[in-house]
């Protein structure tokens, strides 16, 4: 499996991402992808920007160790993890996740396996800028439950 | 020496991202590093209220039970929030 992690503060772009995991090789028949974007609060001050923090070292460690286990899980021919760190504005990308194999079953589920696993192992934290200041964004009981249905 | 690292919300309370610190006579896992760093008051008391304070211990999520040895690097933090 060709697999790669990435942790910057730079943005990407999917269709470049997704070329460059196919570039020279024919035998991907799917490529699931996720994009995570910054969304705009549904309730009370505006979001003026979001920081995401992270554990330079752990973080790609964490990654990795992710990636590996989706390639246990399923046959799988390339897996790119892109995260970016710094703060963003609404509307931005924050994640991205491409999986490559020869059928489009095996893409699928790593690709929600990766994300699921993602956003209980992976250490980053999120903090919300609004006109009345900053604020920690609580982890979720439902991303608890999502992570713990594959196991 | 046991270097400690603090994130997000617990860095900012305690007012500091780093710290080494000489672990106590009998201090040999995650949990007991928790009650002498507590031992000082607030705010590092949080780390022994509740549950939901984590740590890794040279950058792998452990449990309370995790032993310490001397060199190692410690981290506490809330629960993840990335993707």
């Amino acid at each position: 499996m060709d697999a790669a992690v990435s942790v910057r503060s730079e943005s990407f772009d999917l269709g470049v991402e997704m070329a460059a995991l196919t570039a020279g090789r024919s035998d991907v028949g799917a490529v699931a992808s996720f994009v995570g974007l910054v969304r705009q609060l549904g309730e009370g001050q505006p979001l003026l920007s979001m920081t995401l923090e992270h554990y330079p070292g752990m973080t790609e460690a964490a990654l990795a160790e992710i990636v590996v286990e989706a390639g246990a899980r399923w046959p799988l021919l390339a897996v790119r993890v892109i995260h970016r760190h710094g703060t963003l504005a609404p509307g931005d990308p924050i994640v991205l996740v491409l999986v490559a194999a020869a059928h489009r079953g095996e893409a699928f589920a790593a690709c929600e396996f990766i994300m699921d696993y993602l956003k209980t192992r992976a250490p980053f934290w999120k903090k919300e800028a609004t006109a009345a200041g900053g604020r920690w964004v609580d982890a979720r009981d439902s991303d608890d439950s999502a992570a713990a249905r594959w196991s | 020496m046991v270097k400690i690292l603090y994130f997000a919300g617990l860095r900012e309370a305690v007012g500091t991202a780093r710290e080494d610190i000489t672990l106590e006579a009998g201090v040999a896992d995650i949990a007991a590093l928790r009650r002498q760093l507590a031992a000082r008051g607030e705010p590092w008391a949080a780390l022994t209220r509740g549950r939901s304070l984590r740590a890794a211990l040279n950058q792998q999520m452990v449990g309370d039970a995790a032993a310490l040895k001397d060199g190692d690097e410690v981290a506490f933090f809330p629960p993840v929030t990335g993707g």
